[in-house]
């Protein structure tokens, strides 16, 4: 129960919600207005973009659970968004399985590669745990580009659009509900899961692990659990990109993905699922508003429309040294902040 | 147990004063190191037991051999149960002997310095708790009725150590004693068969020590729980422990009462200097 001063709680449920004052409710229930209208009002080219940030925050969300609240890190994400893509696409081309089997059957490959891959956690830490994952992403990427038995090698795999309940998904309007379903749901969970011991433990693995294992958390079981529930998520992302795209080749699933996944978390938040939705939506938004401000400006300065790939790498970089000298821990912070500052309005402190 | 508190802390269902931790010619290496030679000692249930020595003696490492972070190459430590065989711990993986009742604090705080009071306590709870991916993921149901089940308990420890103010603080942001004070508590939560207590009252000033004594004297009173302490402050040792066992250079030199502990000839020479009066 929210007072005029302050929160009050009788009751162990309603210290646990995740929402607890009126404000908290108005704004979820403006960001649900937000989602629900956009699709309405977006043009094509941003309606893409749209889903673009939908099946980001999927995987990103995923990656956050290992990096930012486990405290491991990987470089082989971008591989293990192909492995998802690749089984999806396989079952559904070769066997014509069903696309909602076809994903789940991705999600469980995903969970069981990312694991397998994770096994070098249980020795390794950090830097050297990052040279182990950078392998997984390397093996990974090799074997999409010349097991050519199951992958079609470097040609592209075409997907037809799904369906689903006989209801088949073709425009990005179609997409964008299910994108953002998937996506709620998938932020929920993850919500969910640090709110209980599980949660608790994996923040304990990264705080401190020889204190969590005195305290009776089996560190090993808890690093591959990350793994696992990590990439499943990264998985479902990969095969909800190839039913989307309708095409999978092995371009998109390179090391620049797998950085440009870890740059999201770093620039969202670290160990916050906020974060992830955060940097997922930044990083999705900022190359396409750069390539849309360079279509503008084309016609005045042809050197910008010229260089625009050039350009979006630039900004891309500076926009990571900047959040790493300024707000290390991300636009979750900017967004606490931002809170503390109204809450207190029109006092400083 | 009496008083308004509903749970016991005590996870040993020995009867007070039968061998409870039986450790066994202890002797632990680190290359040419002897850290332990030979130790051999037994704690009883319901008992405090002060474990002292000069620096490097050698109290930490047989700490880390019970809790098991350290493999002593020699030796046994058994620890006894009243509904089935003793476990031997010199075989038994960290996490393990914390499930089985061993409960630890640190010399240096090893809070998790990025969660609040209230998760680092709820952490003590983790050995007690079911942990399904799925039902965390649902939240809704058995996932919350557990954290709400385990958070009375929680509670219970948090009245017990009078830090109920700062229950949702971020640990890292509470003065030394607070944080000493909550790691005794993430410990206690474990619902300890033994509670291991390393220098607890180290750095502390003479009224946050008194509260220390007065809390590790109610946790052995009024639950039962077996302790074992590391202390330096003797006069803290001799006031509150039932009997102190002396480590000097890895080496157990006496086991016994605080009054004839103090009188013994090998530990004054070896722990005292040189006998005064």
């Amino acid at each position: 129960m929210a007072t005029a001063t302050g929160v009050y709680h009788t009751s162990y449920e309603a210290d646990l919600a995740l929402r607890k004052t009126r404000a908290e409710w108005i704004r979820l229930g403006l960001i649900v207005l937000l989602v629900v209208s956009a699709p309405f009002l977006l043009n094509p080219f941003w309606l893409t973009v749209a889903n673009q940030i939908g099946i980001a925050i999927i995987g990103a969300v995923g990656l956050n659970i290992l990096v930012g609240h486990t405290g491991l890190i990987s470089l082989g994400h971008g591989a293990f968004l192909g492995v998802g893509a690749y089984t999806s696409a396989i079952l559904v081309t070769r066997l014509e399985a069903p696309t909602l089997v076809a994903i789940g059957v991705a999600v469980a490959v995903t969970t069981v590669i990312g694991t397998f891959f994770g096994l070098p956690s249980l020795r390794l830490k950090g830097l050297y745990l990052a040279m182990a994952t950078l392998a997984a992403q390397f093996i990974l990427l090799f074997a999409f580009r010349n097991w050519d038995f199951i992958t079609g090698g470097t040609d592209a795999i075409v997907v037809a659009s799904p369906e689903i309940f006989g209801f088949t998904l073709r425009t990005d309007f179609h997409w964008y509900w299910v994108i953002f379903g998937v996506a709620a749901l998938v932020v929920f969970a993850a919500r969910n899961l640090f709110r209980t011991g599980l949660g608790r433990a994996f923040h304990a693995v990264r705080d401190q692990d020889i204190a969590a294992a005195v305290m009776g958390i089996h560190v090993g079981r808890q690093k591959l659990l990350a793994f696992a529930i990590s990439s499943g998520l990264v998985g479902l992302a990969g095969a909800m990109t190839a039913h989307y795209r309708t095409i999978v080749t092995w371009e998109r699933f390179t090391l620049d993905v797998s950085v440009l996944y870890l740059a999201m978390i770093i620039v969202g938040g670290l160990g916050s699922v906020a974060g992830a939705v955060y940097g997922a939506t930044f990083m999705t938004v900022l190359p396409a508003a750069i390539q849309q401000l360079a279509r503008n400006v084309r016609d005045t300065i042809p050197m910008l429309g010229r260089e625009i790939p050039a350009i979006q790498l630039i900004v891309f970089g500076l926009v990571i040294v900047l959040f790493l000298l300024f707000e290390p821990r991300g636009l979750d912070r900017t967004w606490q902040r931002v809170k503390d500052y109204f809450r207190l309005w029109p006092f400083r402190y | 147990m009496s008083r308004a508190y509903r749970h016991n802390l005590n996870g040993s269902s020995l009867e007070p004063g039968t061998r409870q931790l039986e450790i066994e010619a202890v002797a632990l290496r680190f290359g040419g190191v002897q850290a332990l030679q030979n130790v051999s000692l037994d704690v009883c249930q319901g008992e405090i037991h002060a474990i002292i020595g000069p620096n490097g003696a050698g109290k930490t490492s047989l700490l880390n051999c019970i809790s098991g972070l350290y493999r002593p190459q020699e030796g046994h430590i058994r620890l006894h149960r009243s509904d089935g065989p003793p476990h031997d711990l010199t075989r038994t993986r960290p996490s393990r002997v914390a499930r089985l009742g061993v409960a630890r604090a640190f010399q240096n705080i090893e809070l998790f310095k990025h969660m609040t009071v209230l998760d680092n306590l709820m952490l003590g709870r983790h050995v007690h708790m079911k942990h399904s991916v799925w039902r965390s993921f649902l939240y809704y149901g058995p996932a919350r009725r557990q954290e709400i089940a385990e958070r009375q308990l929680v509670e219970e420890v948090i009245d017990f150590l009078e830090i109920q103010a700062v229950r949702h603080a971020h640990v890292g942001a509470l003065p030394y004693g607070v944080q000493k004070r909550v790691e005794v508590g993430r410990a206690l939560c474990l619902q300890p068969a033994v509670l291991l207590l390393d220098e607890p009252m180290a750095g502390m000033n003479t009224e946050e020590k008194e509260d220390m004594a007065r809390f590790i004297l109610d946790v052995n009173a009024l639950a039962g729980v077996t302790v074992v302490l590391i202390e330096h402050d003797m006069e803290v040792v001799m006031d509150i422990s039932e009997r102190v066992s002396v480590l000097d250079f890895g080496r157990k030199i006496t086991t016994g009462p605080p009054a004839d502990v103090k009188t013994h000839p090998q530990v004054i020479e070896a722990y005292l200097g040189e006998e005064v009066s």
